[in-house]
Order: C-alpha cells, then structure tokens, then sequence
C-alpha cells in the first residue's frame, strides 16, 4: 500500500482528537505546554495549541508552545551529514514542573524521542513528558512508546513514511513510498 | 682511457648531420668510415650532439653534509644531466676557503671521475662577509681555482666587494655574486608581492637583488674588474645587466631553470619544494628572464642544484631550507623554455650551457668545439624524449625537486667525458656492456 | 567541512552557516547546563607551538562543553630553535586517535601544511588557531559575530539567522601586515559584504594592499574616521617588538603611534552613535587603545571573548559531525 495515506482533513480530525485526548488525559490545560520537534512536529504543535484553545479558551498558546531541536543530542551525528542546527526556544511559562508534551510528525525507532528527552533533561525539569505524533510506523529500537497517536500506520522498515504540512510544504498529506525490498 | 665510439647520424649542434668517432679522449674524425675496428657504435639519428654541459652552480654539499649529497652521487646525477663538469660552490662544512679544501674537493672529484670538478673558492673566511680568503692560495692550488663565491651569502660590504673584485684580477679569477641584500631580507620566506601577502610569508623584495647587482656592476667597472651575477631572478635585474653591458662593463649573469619556468604562485601549497633563494618570482619577472636569455644579456644557465635531506623540506614553510636539485631537469627545461617556444636554438644551448659557463670559469678542457682534436666531452640530447619528473627516482641523494610531475620535451641520452661514457640511457647498454667486464 | 583553515577560502554560505550554529551555540550557554553531549568520545587536541592562553582555554571551553575529550599539547619551537617537527608531532597525535587538532603556530602555512601534508592519515579535521602573520580563522568569525549581533539585528526584532555583514563599514586600525586577526578579518569581512577600512602607517600594511583597491587605506585614524561613517571600529594590538630600535623599528615611537592611530575619548566621540569598538586582546591600554574607549558602553570587547566560545563551538561541530568526518 503506497500513495497519499492521509489526506488534509484526515489530519485535521486525528490533530483535533489528540487535542482532546491531551485534555482528557490531563483532566485540563492547567501546566501543559508543548513543545515541537523541529521541522514539522513545530507546525504540529501550533496546530494543537489552537486547537486546545479553541476547546479550552483559558489556554493561552502564545505562552505554552516551543520548539525543541534534538540534533546536538542525538546519536547518528557520525554517520549522517551534518546537520544544520536549530533553534531551540522554551515557552514563556518555563517548562519546569509542567507538563511538556513532545509533538513529532512521524515515531518511528525512538531515538529521535531518546534525544529529545535528554535535551529536556538539560533545560529544566518538567513534571511529566508525553508524546504526540502524526503518526506511528512501528519499528521501535528503544523502550519508548507514545501517548497519543494521529494514526498507526504498519510499513515495512524499506519504506519511507513522508509528512507534508501546507506551513513547510504547501500542503497537508501523508505520503507512504518505497516497499520494494 | 675507453674503447673508441663511433656515433653515426647525430645532429652537431641541431644542424648538419654528422658523425663522430671518439678515440683516446679527444674527437678524432667526423667520418665514421674512420674508426678503429673496435670502435663500438650508436646510431646518433634523431639525436642532437653538443659540447659537454658545464654547470657554473652546483651544491655537493661534501664536505659536511653527505647526507644531502656526495661528490659521488652529485657527479652521477651531473653527468646524467648530460654535464661533463660542475663548478661545487663552497659553502660546504668546513667553507671551501683555503687550498686544502678546495684540493680535497678536487681530487674526490677526480676519484670519481663522472665529471670534471671545479672548486669554487669562498670570497670570505667562512662565508663570513669580514674577511678575504685566501683567494691566491686556492688560485695557486691543484685545484686551480678561478671562480670566487660566498654564494648563500652576499658579499655584502661594498669595501670588500670593491677588495675581492680587485684582487681576483691576480689570477684572471670572477667573483661570482649572490646578489641579496642582508638587512632588506631578514626572516624573508618568499617574493615579495601579492602572492606573499595572501600566504602571510616574509618577503624577499626585487630590489634586495637589484641594489646589489646595480652596486656591483658600478664596482666592477670602477675597478675595471669582471663580476659574475648569480641566480638572476628579477625583470630590474635584467635591466640592470642590459644597462651594464651596454656602458662595456665586463658582467656575465646566469640564470635559473626553476626562475625560468616557475613563479610564486607556487608557494600557495605552502609546499617547501618550492621554497628557494633568490625565491621563485612573478611571471613578468620569468618573461623577462627568457627575454634576457635570449637577447644574451643573461649569459649563461646554471643549475643552483642544492639538495637537502627530506628531513629538511618534509615540514612546514618557514622551518623549511631553502633550495632545489636540478641537475637532471636543467636540460629539459631550457629545451622547453626556450627551444621550444622558439627562442633559442641549439646552438644558443651549445653557448648557454657549456662554451660561455666554461669561458667564465676558465674551463679549458670545457665548452670546446664539436671538432676533430678537440677533448671528446661531448652530450647526446634526444629533444623527443619527452618524460615526466620523478623527484625519487634522480641519481641525487636527495628528491627536493619542484618539478615532480612536470612533463619535459627532451634529455640528455648520453654524457661522454673525454671519450668515456658517463651516463647511458637503457637504448644504448652496448656501450657499457662488456667495458667493465 | 574537514578543515577550517582560513577566511579566505571560506564560502559565504559556510561563514553564515558557522555564525548561524554559532548563534545556537550561545543560546544554549545561557542555560543553567552549559554541557551539550554531542561530540562525546570524540578528542581534541590543543596543539601549540606558540603560547597564547587565551586562545588555548577559548577552544577548551568549547570542546568541553561539547563534552569532547581535550588534550593540550604545547610543542616549543620556532625557526630559530626548532624542537620537536611538526611532522612528528602530527604522528604523535594520530597515534593518540585525535579526532580534530586545534593548531596554533608561529609559521604560516602550518595549519595547512598539517591539513594536506599527509601526515595525518585520515579523517583528522584541523582548525587554524593563528598561523603565523596568515590567518586566525575563529578570531575573524568571533568578530563578525559579535558585529552581527549587535548592528544587523536591531532593524527586525533580533534575528540575524541567515544574515551577513552587508552594508556595514568596518574599520581595522594597527598594524595590519603582521597581524593574523586582520589577514582573517579582511577576507571574512568582504565576503559577508561588509566595506573594510584600513588605518596603518604605510611601513605596517601589506604588499599591494592599496592597489589591489579592495579595501579604503588612511595613513591616521583621524582621516578614517573623517572620510567613513563607522559602524564598527577593530583596534588591533601592537606587538611591543615591532615598535622601535636598531633601524627596524615600524614606527618611530610609542607616542607618535598613539599620537596617530589611539582610539581616545576625543577620536570616540566622532563615531556614530551605534558604532562599537572591538579588540582582539590582550590590550595595550594607553597605547592603541586608552582605558576611556576600552571601558565605554561601546566597547564589546568582553563580549567578544564569550563569543569565542560559541563560535569555536559551532567550528568544531561543524568539523566532527556528520559522515564525512568519520569516513
């Protein structure tokens, strides 16, 4: 099965659900602030954020939402080009004893997750992390698991699960290629 | 003395064809129809005969610094250059400056017979710029000394230069000058010029040249005495000696293969090879070099073959020493310098590279013409032999070549050194085979 | 990149690239945890052949806030008593699987030499910490640093991610054909865009300099600061051995230099109001810079020291990351 999995109003309703789960899970917006993995999981997050705002006007978007960059933590910097650093920015509110939910667009063997709770580690301590992501392809390398997921797509480890977003792309579509193995 | 060889065909001086039969150390004939019945031959076809080349400027570096160079394997690389004699500059360990040395050089020399050695005596004692040397002594010696020089240093003080040119008229000798101003090239690296400024390299000016030749030849005809320049290397220079002989000053000059094809855009490396003195210069400063070869204001071409242990340049710019071989590469270069682009003839490489060297050094034996009774020293040149430098594979102790790489036209095929072969190209073993059995 | 060399080899892409990690870099110094565990299990050599503790202690910092392995290595020499070859040490380092060799040395050329000689087999990156009278590539960086933050920011908020230096007119004053900071600091300054003035007297510029026609030259800081408006203004240090005596002096004496090149109270109060001042250090106070200048709000010279950090950061995670490094 390759092609476009998810079209933009499918990704509009699992970012609306999550939205609702974090709430729920949360029993509220009180401490949450989310911070986005860099590129896409930062538009993510800012989808998520108005989309709590909108459950839950209390919430105030512009204080809790942040761009993590993971790539001075990560574990692969030998064997893949170098890669361009970005920047990381905190939500106004601080992230210590909130509760930092991590936004990613794909998870797949963790170690992008692993880095990034490491570089949380050095800028604070937050009360609790969780994870939202786009989408779950499976293949884990490490013990880490999300707690909310926009759709659990099963690919083999040739494929390659692409996230585009209309902020970094022009357009809303998830994109499974390859397979061939 | 050697079986007697026939070369039959060859090209005298690139023109007419000829033979040669070299019998007892001298040309006897140019009728092969003459030899002796033993005479080995070789087929001169294709080939250019000339008298056999004289460097004015060699380093041996013996004694003191064997591990750089021997008497032994400079000769060996010489006479593969096609050379049949050198003129070792003095700046050895101990300084060529008393009749001992230079007679110890000589005779090594002589031990080895590959070429003729001509000892160049030091103007001071030890190169020290304070004091003459004993310049009448070496003059007197065995060695016969006729050529002065502190090369490596100049002679500085102009008193003394005004001393040494007066003094060498005892025994008809030259003072051969390193032209380089002292205080204007302290710490100096490289050139100085755009290319010196970009490297962050201490420069060596044009002028540190210039005002010492200018001095000089002014010296030379106030005293009425006669002064040899030493490694030319700038366009003023040029101008200067076109000046000086212009008045009838009696100056010669020689000039560098590397100063004739390379400038110091090559330093950007930062590679040591190219670290040499007086240093690589510009290409207006190359063109006019040609130029001036070519017009006989520059006389001659010597070779300034200054080898140095790897140890020596297998390091970083400024810790480097300065210098390069060139015995072997001399020949080629001026082929494709100068022959090739038309310049000169091989006639003018007759003059530049053998008779004028051997008239200023008072080489009797040397740059004699390619006639019967004349001294069979004599070198084969096959000016379509065209072959790519490699620096470790020279007959020199040392590989600091600048040329490594570089594609050459020609080379010298065979040097014959009053009738005996001293170097031999793979075609022509039948020479050798036999003769040291 | 493999090797960080020099500015006049350097990309305008790769020097924007450099202040933009640079940028990054600082960001997280500014954190109660400084440490960053990219380059861990990775060595860096302080290689120096010449002293300079400033210099040595900047790039230890950044390595080790990289949580690099630091090894200082000082090898005395110069070309007079020449100590151990470079050669040699550069084996000694290989053997010792140095992953990047910060190099500073008293001749020219030897960053390079060590780069490309062969020496080092491999994938041992080399950073140029000042080569002789050549070039101190991270100097030169830390500089344009510092001037971008402070003058190309505050038109649009205070990002200057992506940005060069274009437009500014930057001023070095001193003695230029000796000095490695400025060798750097032209190259690096024309390629961001800035426009480069020269003050010096004529005995301390490089060859060709005024003819080549790509920088502006005064022979007093007087006719600089008259004929440009200056955003920027680099006091470079007099080096006490290049001042007088024996016939080889640059200049006739310290007071006629301070007399024509000082950067004073009187010569600071015709810069424009934004305009600021830097120096590499140490600093000569009272010479090429008196204490009023070196202590005025326009001063960014301690700034310019924290940035060094970051900018040494940034070179060296630039250098050690990525596969081509560990190929």
């Amino acid at each position: 099965m390759t092609g476009t999995i998810l079209g933009a109003p499918d990704i509009g309703r699992a970012l609306t659900r999550i939205a609702h789960e974090i709430l729920e899970r949360n029993e509220g917006h009180e401490d949450i602030v989310l911070l986005g993995i860099p590129t896409r999981g930062v538009p993510l997050a800012q989808r998520l954020a108005a989309n709590l705002a909108e459950v839950e006007p209390g919430f105030d978007a512009t204080q809790r939402i942040g761009a993590l960059d993971i790539t001075m933590y990560r574990d692969d910097l030998r064997s893949q080009p170098t890669r361009t650093i970005g920047a990381t920015t905190l939500p106004s509110v601080g992230i210590d004893g909130k509760v930092v939910v991590l936004v990613d667009d794909v998870f797949h063997t963790g170690r992008t997750i692993r880095a990034a709770l490491d570089a949380i580690k050095d800028e604070g301590r937050p009360r609790a992390v969780q994870l939202a992501v786009l989408v779950d392809r499976g293949h884990r390398e490490l013990p880490i698991r999300a707690d909310f997921v926009g759709k659990n797509i099963p690919t083999s480890r040739t494929e390659r699960v692409d996230v585009h977003l209309a902020e970094t792309d022009g357009e809303d579509a998830v994109i499974l290629t390859g397979g061939h193995a | 003395m050697s079986a007697p060889i026939v070369i039959t065909n060859v090209s005298l001086y690139g023109d007419t064809p000829s033979d040669l039969v070299l019998v007892d150390g001298q040309i006897a004939s140019l009728d092969a129809a003459d030899a002796p019945a033993d005479a080995r031959t070789i087929d001169g076809s294709g080939l250019v005969a000339l008298p056999g080349l004289v460097d004015l400027h060699t380093h041996l570096r013996e004694p003191g610094r064997e591990d750089a160079e021997t008497i032994e394997t400079g000769s060996r690389s010489a006479a593969r250059g096609g050379f049949t004699a050198v003129h070792a500059m003095a700046n050895t360990t101990p300084t060529a400056d008393t009749a001992g040395v230079v007679e110890l050089v000589a005779s090594r020399g002589r031990e080895v017979g590959l070429v003729d050695v001509y000892p160049v005596g030091a103007v001071t004692v030890g190169l020290n710029g304070t004091q003459l040397s004993e310049m009448g002594a070496m003059a007197n010696s065995r060695a016969q000394v006729r050529v002065f020089s502190d090369d490596g240093k100049c002679v500085h003080d102009p008193l003394l230069m005004r001393r040494a040119l007066e003094y060498v008229k005892t025994f008809d000798g030259v003072v051969a000058q390193h032209a380089q101003e002292p205080r204007l090239t302290e710490g100096s690296q490289m050139h100085e010029g755009l290319v010196s400024a970009e490297l962050g390299l201490a420069g060596w000016p044009a002028v540190a040249e210039e005002s010492i030749i200018a001095r000089d030849v002014l010296l030379a005809e106030h005293v009425g005495s006669r002064v040899h320049i030493c490694h030319l290397s700038t366009a003023g220079s040029v101008e200067i000696v076109r000046w000086a002989k212009s008045r009838g000053i009696q100056v010669t000059a020689e000039a560098m293969p590397h100063h004739l094809l390379l400038t110091d855009e090559s330093a950007r490396g930062y590679d040591p090879r190219f670290k040499v003195n007086p240093p690589l210069r510009t290409q207006e400063d190359v063109d006019a070099l040609r130029a001036g070869l070519e017009d006989g204001t520059i006389d001659i071409v010597a070779t300034d073959h200054a080898p140095h242990p790897d140890e020596d340049k297998d390091c970083e710019w400024g810790a480097a020493a300065f210098g390069m071989i060139g015995l072997e590469t001399a020949l080629g270069i001026v082929q494709k310098t100068m022959v090739d682009t038309g310049r000169l003839t091989w006639r003018d490489v007759a003059r530049i590279l053998s008779e004028t060297p051997a008239s200023i050094g008072r080489d009797e034996a040397h740059g004699r013409p390619l006639a019967v009774g004349e001294p069979a020293n004599v070198t084969l040149v096959d000016p379509a032999d065209a072959w790519t430098v490699e620096p470790a594979a020279t007959d020199s102790r040392s590989n600091n070549s600048p040329f490594g790489g570089i594609e050459l036209p020609g080379r010298a095929v065979a040097t014959f050194l009053r009738g005996t072969p001293t170097y031999v190209d793979d075609r022509f073993t039948a020479l050798t085979e036999g003769a040291s059995a | 990149m493999k090797h960080l060399l020099g500015t006049d080899g350097l990309s305008r892409e790769d020097a924007v690239l450099i202040l933009d990690t640079a940028g990054q870099m600082a960001a997280t110094q500014e954190r109660e945890i400084r440490k960053l565990p990219t380059l861990r299990g990775r060595t860096v050599v302080n290689l120096f052949f010449e002293d300079s503790t400033r210099t040595r202690i900047s790039f230890e910092a950044a390595a080790k806030r990289l949580s690099a392995d630091v090894i200082n290595f000082s090898a005395k020499g110069s070309s007079l008593s020449k100590g151990e070859s470079l050669k040699d040490t550069a084996l000694t380092l290989q053997a010792m699987g140095a992953d990047a060799v910060v190099v500073r040395h008293w001749a020219s050329g030897a960053a390079q030499r060590l780069a490309e000689s062969g020496w080092l087999h491999g994938s041992v990156s080399v950073l140029n910490a000042g080569d002789g009278t050549h070039q101190h590539p991270t100097q030169a960086l830390l500089d344009a640093f510092t001037m971008r933050r402070h003058l190309m920011g505050a038109a649009v908020g205070d990002d200057v991610t992506g940005k060069g230096l274009d437009g500014l007119t930057v001023a070095l004053v001193g003695d230029i054909l000796h000095s490695r900071v400025a060798g750097s600091n032209i190259a690096l300054l024309r390629t961001l865009g800035a426009n480069v003035v020269v003050v010096a007297p004529p005995t301390l510029l490089p060859y060709g300099l005024e003819e080549r026609g790509e920088v502006a030259v005064h022979y007093t800081l007087d006719d600089a600061l008259e004929a440009h408006d200056l955003d920027a203004i680099m006091m470079l240090r007099v080096q006490r051995e290049r001042m007088t005596g024996g016939g080889s002096g640059f200049f006739p004496s310290p007071e006629e230099y301070t007399r024509l090149f000082g950067l004073d109270r009187a010569r600071m109060d015709r810069l424009t109001d934004h305009a600021i001042i830097l120096h590499p250090g140490p600093m000569n106070r009272g010479l090429e810079i008196s204490a009023e200048a070196a202590d005025s709000p326009r001063s960014v010279i301690v700034e310019q020291v924290s940035n060094g950090v970051a900018v040494r950061m940034a070179a060296l995670y630039l250098l050690l990351s990525g596969e081509e490094a560990s190929a």
